[in-house]
């Protein structure tokens, strides 16, 4: 059926998993299914490869056919390579009331990109997103696990820059994050 | 200055920690709920406290609490609906990132009430730094004995858990929020049987929102009947508010429930008026779900009696002139706001966001997205304002779960108070087909 | 025991019957069409909201109304309940409004569509639907998948029943497919390129209520009405070896299992059966197989053979 998986989880992501998984009632492990598909995709490049999701599957003893249907579902799980830095920029009502498009097009034009696309560097993305449920501090973009609020160009330039110079891949899962409220 | 009774103390240097949490009076609730009361006492005074769902439904908890089936031998759960997802809100994560002992004192208590050995807060992937705040304020309470085995030194013992979700604003719908509990699609179940009888793992499970888990802290240190004694009619206590949109001061408010909607916007204790010196146009009220008002409705009932900020007055009217105060998600729109390019944002989120289950909500969002995206883009057909309306009327009703609602209820409302606006962005040289 | 009205016939069902199965005992027109629901699929039903219906009183107990309308397959009926299918016209108007979501995006290729005849999409949009659509927007397409050498996946064509996923679910070991993404670009896919293999996987055909999973070993050799249906068995290890066979002269075309008059399988057929017994020889032939269902397929029906169908349209 698939084919042989050769990735393994680094020694801590197993130790966080098999933590994780000790959660759930006995036989109910699968619960853990997004919380692991969240750790995984930040060891894995920042997607989910058939073969990272395969993986998952083998750890969590499940088909893996239902690592695929759920990693299909959820907005946060990205099934294509994206850039180091993926920028989620909100664009519903709040944020689109306080001038959401026109960071996205900013964004859009420093980095010569449009929403979906990433930077030939690697570096960027570029996504024009949902409610991230910031309505108060709009307009906002999320990259990894900080909320970045208030926005305006010139500190979306600065953004860009401080992460450039930084260089690095940012996840959901980050324990270092930003926030301004 | 209303009662404040959740956030009070949101701008105290460490309430984020024990410690200072401690020291403002926290974990009382859980001291006198596991050493003193039984959980039928704690449903008891939910129930008398007239408390209602802060998630946006206002369902009375207390009687949610007690159709909770309690077979023998059958592990019972709470999960904390953490998945604020509705445009507009922000609240959950305001008082999670501020206070977030007052989630989990509360959680405590409220799963002590239920009879819950373990419990879940499940919270929107995006919010995955304040699953961190959580997690760790979680492990301060296992330290300090209110989580673990045997709390406070009683025969109660709890364990709880934050998981966290993955992009999904259908996993607020509490039967799809345990399907993605369980590692699966957040595809809302069909109901019967409800969560009470069969909830996760097939369980009797009660799912609260953050905000309502909080006010039983509150509840429980002053009585139930103390705390019915505030805010107006039906509509007790104080509700937290997610101001945002156009206007002076956007932020988190707790609200003592019954305050004018009038002072709510115009006060410099609350949203400051609108920004920039103008006008105000409409106002959403309760979460991008809820009808959208002109300034007339939203300040000032059809009657012509004062809008209030409760569940009754916000309603007053029923949707032909009244909204609901839903999640309180309150969003301002002043008077240059294009009501067609807002709803459009609108229609955009549900088809994003419906999960395709069923045929009404899967087609018809996705229907609703393109029309109103023609129309705003000057390409709108003369028969487009009409069949907008005739798609959401066969959407409402007739999906498994309200999202179908959600998605109709905007776009009624803004063509039935702003009809006007949909028409003249119709060319007038287009014609019918 | 439950005493339940629908459409003005009243009928006595065992606690726990829906609505629906409440519906099909009284029969004929009273009972709702149906995309999803199958019954021999466990947690069928529920998702396309094709048999919706008015429950106008919850039981004697509790009269009231049900506020909404209420999927039928998927609601137990009380003791003393009346329902309202076509005697209601907000029914009729809301299932109208199912049927024009649910053709919106289907690309509407009868004419090359396998399936066209014993369509239940096509039955649907002929009885319920309206005379054209009002979507005027470019459909939605996907790209054309095998799913093994047997079966062809259509996905324009699908309507989300969930069925083949739960013939997957309940009849395979080790299910491969399932439904990706979601909301409106939600599919039934492999994900990665995957054959479904399984001694039971056919009967997924079976299930698809429209042309999205079809038999590639039938597949463009006849349209469906100009075969002749025959009820056989042959003695088989892995199923009862019960099905009907699709003839065109002495050739079988098709096997598939026997369907109800719901068009609903009676019982499933294993792969081996479906796939490797195409001679009239393999079979003990029990007779024609009669078709209740009023679609194409049973207008040109063989047992009327002589009786031409415009005949009786012209009375």
């Amino acid at each position: 059926m698939s084919k042989p998986i050769t990735i393994k989880f680094s020694d801590a992501s197993l130790a966080e998993i098999h933590k994780i998984m000790s959660r759930y009632p006995e036989g109910k492990h699968k619960s853990a299914l997004l919380p692991v598909l969240h750790i995984a995709q930040a060891e894995f490049d920042g997607w989910l490869s058939a073969e990272t999701m395969d993986l998952v599957a083998s750890v969590l003893k499940i088909q893996s056919i239902e690592v695929y249907e759920v990693a299909s579902f959820y907005s946060m799980f990205h099934l294509a390579p994206v850039g180091n830095c993926v920028f989620d920029v909100c664009r519903t009502s709040s944020c689109w009331a306080r001038g959401a498009d026109d960071i996205i097009k900013h964004i859009g034009k420093r980095l010569n990109i449009k929403p979906g696309e990433t930077t030939e560097d690697g570096m960027f993305t570029l996504k024009a997103v949902e409610c991230l449920g910031s309505c108060g501090t709009a307009p906002m973009l999320q990259c990894g696990a900080s909320f970045h609020e208030n926005l305006t160009p010139e500190k979306v330039d600065a953004l860009i820059e401080s992460y450039k110079a930084e260089g690095k891949r940012k996840s959901y899962t980050d324990r270092d994050y930003k926030n301004t409220l | 200055m209303g009662k404040k009774l959740l956030i009070q103390d949101d701008k105290v240097p460490g309430i984020h920690t024990l410690e200072v949490y401690r020291q403002r009076g926290g974990y009382a609730s859980v001291e006198k709920a596991v050493k003193t009361m039984t959980p039928e006492a704690i449903v008891e005074e939910v129930k008398k406290s007239g408390l209602r769902g802060r998630g946006g439904a206002g369902f009375p908890t207390g009687m949610k609490w007690s159709f909770l089936a309690k077979p023998e031998g059958v592990a019972r759960y709470l999960v904390c609906n953490a998945d604020e997802s509705e445009p507009g809100t922000f609240k959950d994560r305001y008082l999670m990132e501020k206070i977030p002992h007052l989630l989990i004192e509360g959680m405590i208590t409220s799963s002590f009430a239920l009879g819950a050995k373990t419990s879940y807060i499940y919270i929107r992937g995006e919010y995955f730094y304040v699953a961190r705040i959580l997690e760790a304020a979680i492990d301060e309470a296992y330290a300090a004995g209110y989580l673990g085995k045997n709390i406070l030194g009683t025969d109660y013992s709890l364990d709880l858990y934050v998981q966290v979700g993955a992009g999904a604003y259908i996993c607020g719908e509490e039967t799809a929020l345990l399907e993605s509990l369980e590692g699966k699609r957040g595809n809302p179940r069909i109901k019967p049987p409800f969560p009470a009888i069969a909830g996760l793992y097939g369980c009797p499970t009660v799912v609260n929102n953050v905000e309502t888990i909080a006010a039983v802290v509150p509840i429980i240190n002053m009585g139930g009947d103390e705390y019915a004694k505030i805010g107006v009619g039906k509509s007790t206590g104080t509700k937290l508010i997610s101001a945002s949109g156009h206007i002076n001061n956007p932020g988190v408010y707790e609200i003592e429930l019954g305050l004018p909607v009038e002072e709510f916007i115009y006060s410099n204790e609350y949203c400051g008026g609108i920004w920039k010196n103008k006008k105000m146009k409409a106002v959403v009220a309760g979460g991008s779900s809820v009808p959208i008002l002109p300034t007339d409705l939203i300040l000032k009932t059809a009657k012509g009696e004062p809008r209030l900020m409760s569940y009754e007055s916000l309603s007053d009217g029923g949707f032909v002139s009244g909204s609901m105060l839903g999640s309180g998600g309150f969003i301002v729109y002043d008077e240059d706001t294009s009501i067609p390019m807002n709803l459009y944002t609108f229609n955009r989120f549900y088809h994003h966001e419906s999960c395709g289950q069923c045929s009404p909500c899967r087609e018809g969002t996705g229907w609703m997205e393109k029309i109103a995206h023609r129309i705003v883009e000057g390409h709108g057909k003369p028969t487009d304002v009409d069949l907008l309306w005739d798609i959401q009327k066969r959407i409402e009703g007739n999906t498994i779960c309200p999202l179908g609602d959600a998605a109709a209820w905007p776009v009624a409302s803004a063509i039935r108070h702003f009809r006007h606006e949909f028409e003249a962005l119709i060319p007038k040289t287009a014609v019918a087909h | 025991m439950a005493k339940v009205t629908i459409d003005g016939h009243t009928v006595e069902v065992p606690d726990g019957t829906t609505i629906l199965q409440a519906a099909r005992a009284i029969g004929g027109e009273v009972a709702p069409p149906t995309m999803c629901y199958h019954s021999k699929l466990k947690t069928s039903g529920g998702y396309c909201r094709t048999c919706i219906v008015k429950v106008s009183k919850g039981s004697d107990k509790d009269p009231r109304p049900m506020p909404k309308l209420v999927a039928s397959c998927r609601t137990a009926v009380m003791d003393g309940m009346e329902v309202q299918n076509n005697t209601s016209p907000e029914v009729l108007d809301a299932r109208k409004g199912v049927v024009e979501f649910l053709l919106m995006n289907h690309p509407l290729d009868c004419p090359i569509c396998d399936q066209a005849g014993e369509c239940h999409l096509q039955d649907l949009g002929y009885d319920n639907g309206g005379e054209k659509t009002r979507f005027d927007f470019e459909r939605r397409t996907f790209e054309r998948k095998d799913i093994g050498d047997k079966i062809q996946l259509h996905m324009n064509r699908c309507i989300l029943c969930y069925r083949c996923v739960k013939v997957a679910d309940q009849l395979c070991d080790g299910r491969v497919h399932g439904v990706m993404n979601r909301g409106d670009v939600s599919e039934i896919s492999t994900y990665i390129e995957n054959a479904i293999d399984n001694d039971f996987s056919g009967n997924m055909i079976d299930v698809c209520p429209v042309g999205a999973l079809t038999d590639k070993t039938f597949r463009f050799k006849s349209r469906v009405w100009f075969t002749k249906p025959m009820d056989a068995h042959r003695d088989c290890k892995k199923c009862s070896g019960k099905v009907t066979l699709w003839d065109k002269g002495d050739e079988v075309l098709r096997v598939t299992g026997r369907k109800d008059q719901w068009g609903e399988n009676e019982e499933w057929i294993c792969n081996d059966c479906r796939f490797e017994h195409k001679k009239s020889s393999d079979w003990v032939i029990e007779g024609p197989r009669k078709i209740d269902r009023h679609s194409v397929i049973s207008a040109n029906h063989y047992m009327k053979l002589g009786v031409p169908h415009y005949k009786k349209l012209e009375k």
